[in-house]
């Protein structure tokens, strides 16, 4: 998408799976969802999956996850690059922003779930890249929200005219059912929920009476 | 046991496959979740019939390209295979027929597999008769042991039925009648309401097996070809061995595109002109 605008060139692509402390229902040991997604980007030449985030003892918030990923690119940026030139200039450190789908967009009403000064930093400081799921709307979502129509010119919209709702939760479902998800998920990944035997009823019951980390962490500070 | 035996099915998906995308591939596994799901059916093959280059659909690149990419689709698969009979006739084969190819060759196989086990009067007689039955219309899937075949499609397929000459009302009622379909829907009210609406459906509703796809899958063939003619990615929409082979043919351009632009469809030729 933004090759075509003319204006970007993607040089990176970061999957930074969520620790195990964030506490959602259902969610499996973060080794395993690291080891799925290793093996999911394996072809992958722009794509990497790193594993900072799902390493911290408490979960962590996207802002501070996006501010430790900013500053290893700047340090690796200035530390291979060669003096600036009148072709390359020194402001040429590549952005860093954040992938989401539109759903997330709705996320940021959630009471507690979001530090207003975060949402300012994630959208404002650095920008959204969001790419449309389904029927949703985010220019609805952007519309309903001052912080988010404030911060209008960084937030990026990707239309997906392949309707394509391959959704997590309904690849758990299928698996605890004995369906079949081949052509939905590499094989390689498929293999990989065979062998360990992820998503049963139990796994999905994982978390079911413990409360979102970051709805606690929150509340604390306040 | 004969009641808790289960049928034997053979899944057979026609269509232009042009190129094969996860979706296809998606229909198959549907299926043969949801029908042995009811307990009754056991799915032992699924069979991709791309048509002739005769069928003249717009922007229908060659047989070879789209038969080579459905292999590579299924390289990975126990079950889907791909087969070129469909598109080695040089005139267009309408789907009815194929069906009864198949159907026929699903027969002589077991009848191969009979003649392993010790020859009896009664099989090389039972091999006649198969040979005349076969020609004869009214004998399907009676023996106990052949798996029946059934025709893989979309809604869209299902709807097409109403199209005015685009299928003979024949082959409609022979292909629901004596065979029966799997239908894949994202809407199961809609492909309810359509065999609600039409009576040759109606009457064979038993024979036709609505699956629903909860996961929307809308990757189209269209699309697909619409992505590559803008260099914009194909990725996780078909496997990777056919994105690689698009690539290294230089596949699906505006000129494959224009393929066929002013020629009319095969089977509206050939029933308008018998009208």
């Amino acid at each position: 998408f933004f090759h075509l605008a003319g204006l970007y060139r993607v040089v990176g692509g970061i999957v930074s799976p969520v620790g195990d402390g964030y506490g959602k229902q259902g969610l499996v040991a973060s080794k395993h969802r690291l080891a799925m997604a290793r093996l999911a980007l394996q072809s992958s030449d722009w794509v990497s999956v790193d594993d900072w985030e799902s390493r911290q003892v408490d979960w962590t918030e996207t802002a501070v996850t996006m501010r430790y990923h900013y500053g290893r690119i700047d340090a690796q940026y200035h530390h291979s690059k060669a003096p600036p030139t009148n072709e390359r200039p020194a402001s040429d450190v590549p952005q860093l922003k954040l992938l989401c789908g539109a759903d997330f967009l709705d996320t940021f009403k959630v009471p507690g779930l979001w530090r207003d000064d975060h949402v300012e930093e994630v959208v404002g400081r650095f920008g959204l890249v969001c790419v449309s799921r389904g029927s949703l709307q985010p220019d609805r979502a952007i519309h309903e929200s001052d912080l988010l129509s404030r911060h209008r010119q960084s937030i990026f919209l990707v239309r997906e005219w392949v309707h394509n709702e391959i959704s997590a939760t309904e690849i758990r479902r299928a698996l605890r059912r004995g369906h079949s998800v081949k052509y939905l998920l590499p094989d390689s990944v498929i293999d990989y929920i065979r062998e360990h035997n992820l998503y049963t009823q139990d796994s999905e019951m994982k978390n079911k009476d413990v409360k979102l980390r970051p709805l606690t962490k929150q509340a604390i500070q306040d | 046991m004969a009641s808790q035996e289960k049928t034997k099915l053979v899944l057979l998906a026609c269509g232009s496959f042009n190129p094969i995308t996860n979706m296809h591939l998606r229909m198959f596994e549907l299926a043969r979740d949801h029908l042995e799901d009811t307990g009754r059916y056991r799915v032992v093959k699924g069979i991709i019939s791309p048509v002739g280059d005769s069928y003249k659909k717009k922007g229908l690149i060659e047989a070879c390209h789209r038969l080579e990419m459905a292999r590579l689709a299924t390289e990975n698969s126990d079950w889907i295979t791909v087969n070129d009979w469909e598109s080695q006739q040089s005139e267009w084969v309408e789907t009815a027929r194929v069906v009864r190819h198949h159907h026929a060759e699903l027969i002589s196989s077991e009848n191969i597999n009979d003649d392993v086990d010790t020859v009896r009067c009664g099989k090389r007689r039972k091999l006649e008769q198969n040979k005349n039955i076969c020609q004869s219309s009214s004998y399907i899937n009676t023996q106990a042991d052949t798996p029946h075949l059934k025709l893989l499609c979309g809604a869209d397929v299902l709807e097409s039925f109403g199209v005015p000459n685009l299928w003979k009302s024949e082959d409609i009622e022979e292909i629901v009648g004596q065979y029966g379909v799997a239908c894949i829907t994202r809407c199961g009210s809609d492909a309810e309401k359509f065999i609600n609406q039409s009576d040759v459906l109606y009457k064979h509703r038993k024979n036709i097996h609505v699956v629903r796809e909860w996961v929307t899958n809308e990757i189209s063939a269209t699309h697909v070809r619409r992505a590559l003619r803008r260099g914009q990615s194909v990725r996780y929409l078909l496997p990777d061995p056919v994105v690689r082979y698009i690539q290294d043919h230089s596949l699906y351009s505006s000129e494959s595109e224009q393929k066929n632009a002013d020629v009319i469809l095969a089977p509206l030729q050939r029933y308008t002109s018998t009208n």
